[in-house]
């Protein structure tokens, strides 16, 4: 009986959103007498960080303090249409509705801003703290705030945008099965160390390492965020998670949080991740986003690093210990497999 | 059933009420003295997010009857930030990302608490076992302990 240690590595190709597109989201954004805007959205942010991500993103194209933003999440009966936050489309989806709706929203702005300082809108720059000045001249200048004030009380203008993003619904063609199945793909290659008892069958996961790329990460604190919560899931999943550990038999299925199994913070690995960003070309300033692609990559990479480990190839979740017993009382003993890279 | 009068501090302020002899402190906190820091996870003692101090010592507040909580002091997450300035634990939580979905939070920042209170310096191994009772589902748990390790460095928890 012994402990037998083995490698396994898995990578991803994600497309961010609905595959074929046809998945809009619209966002709606105004601003306020005192110079502060309210972005309006349907998506609602589950704690993936969405209201901070589309928050940046407005203001990055209003050219205002990030501070002067609010992102409204509340209430799909009163905010404008959106799909929803899922597929991982957040970022990229809503990221680009909101760029549209801050593009609209800036260009009455400046016209707004334009018309007190008697010049054309065309000249007019935005500093991102809060002024608007003649480009080359920037003692001629008014704050946003006072601009807001003149659009609602002397202009009678609305400084406010409306913005969508709609990927076209792909056709399929029926003789060859041509599409369009995705405009953004994420990538990442994940390696899990384990470490497998051949008289329990318990897994141990030792360590992982990542490397994704995922456009440009609008915030990289709250993707390194994404990305460790999500490899805990991806462990959950892969050696814990199950309502239905007999499928499709339905007895002895989890009633509770006593039964139902996931590591706990004596579990976790050690885990390094390393972030690449290639932006994407269609991503709101590159953006594409990690999403689910943050739990993927570490179900099949554990259940590689158990067959290493052992030998035995566990086809269904979550690999269990009865699982790992069973298979490598099947082979007559555990055995592992050969080690490539060394380490 | 008749309902029985409770008298208790909650962080800080004393507060009455009538309960019946059957309802745990976590209604009472919720339903009674709409205090809704402590939230209601699985009313069976184990996730962890209805965590309160009761005289200092963590106790589970779904699993506690509010009736036995007469003349004690019940402290929930709302009593550890001071006015608008954030517990100390409450702003390491903050810079190291400590949470998502924030629905564990009310539990992790209690139990922390407790822990740091009672050992100003625990060790990694001690910070989990402090938080073993609390289930997260976003953060895969290493931003927490980190967290926690932080505010033990900076030493501004005072042992209780």
């Amino acid at each position: 009986m012994a402990r037998h240690r083995g490698r396994g590595m898995a990578s991803v190709n994600y497309p961010i959103g609905m595959n074929l597109g046809g998945d809009p989201s619209q966002a709606l954004i105004h601003s306020n007498p005192d110079g502060k805007f309210t972005v309006a959205l349907s998506a609602i942010d589950l704690g993936q960080g969405m209201k901070q991500v589309t928050r940046q993103v407005a203001a990055e194209t209003l050219g205002v303090p990030m501070e002067d933003v609010y992102v409204d999440t509340a209430d799909s009966d009163t905010g404008p249409h959106d799909m929803g936050s899922f597929a991982s489309r957040g970022t990229h989806r809503m990221g680009n509705a909101v760029i549209a709706a801050a593009r609209e929203a800036r260009g009455v702005l400046l016209e707004a801003a334009a018309e007190e300082l008697e010049v054309n809108a065309g000249d007019l720059v935005t500093d991102g703290r809060g002024n608007i000045h003649v480009k080359g001249a920037p003692s001629r200048s008014i704050t946003v705030k006072a601009t807001a004030q003149a659009a609602q009380f002397k202009q009678g203008k609305t400084i406010a945008g409306r913005g969508i993003f709609l990927i076209p619904l792909s056709t399929v063609d029926p003789q060859t099965g041509e599409m369009n199945p995705n405009t953004a793909f994420a990538h990442a290659s994940l390696v899990a160390d384990v470490e497998v008892d051949d008289e329990t069958g318990e897994v141990t996961v030792l360590k992982m390492a990542s490397a994704y790329e995922l456009g440009r990460a609008i915030n990289p604190k709250m993707v390194e965020q994404q990305l460790v919560g999500g490899a805990w899931m991806g462990i959950s999943h892969a050696l814990y998670e199950t309502p239905e550990p007999y499928y499709p038999d339905p007895s002895h299925g989890p009633r509770d949080f006593n039964e139902y199994l996931m590591p706990g913070p004596g579990d976790i690995a050690p885990y390094s991740i390393t972030v690449l960003e290639r932006p994407a070309p269609d991503g709101p300033f590159g953006g594409k986003g990690p999403g689910e692609m943050c739990a993927n990559p570490v179900l099949p990479a554990i259940a590689n690093a158990v067959y290493n480990a052992v030998g035995v190839r566990v086809n269904d979740l979550p690999i269990t210990p009865e699982k790992i017993l069973r298979g490598i009382k099947a082979n007559g003993g555990a055995r592992p497999q050969p080690r490539r890279g060394g380490g | 059933m008749a309902k029985v009068p409770v008298q208790f501090r909650l962080n800080g302020s004393d507060r009455a009420a009538f309960v019946a002899p059957a309802d745990n402190l976590l209604t009472l906190l919720r339903r009674g003295l709409n205090e809704f820091g402590p939230k209601y996870g699985c009313g069976q003692g184990t996730c962890g997010t209805c965590t309160v101090l009761i005289d200092g010592e963590l106790q589970l507040s779904c699993l506690t009857l509010a009736a036995t909580c007469e003349g004690r002091h019940v402290e929930t997450v709302s009593g550890m930030a001071n006015g608008p300035t954030l517990h100390p634990i409450q702003q390491a939580f903050m810079e190291h990302f400590a949470a998502q979905c924030g629905f564990c939070t009310p539990g992790m920042l209690t139990a922390a608490r407790a822990l740091l209170e009672a050992n100003p310096t625990p060790s990694r191994e001690e910070v989990i076992d402090g938080i073993s009772g609390n289930i997260c589902r976003c953060t895969g748990y290493e931003a927490i302990i980190e967290a926690i390790l932080a505010a033990a460095r900076s030493g501004q928890v005072r042992r209780a």
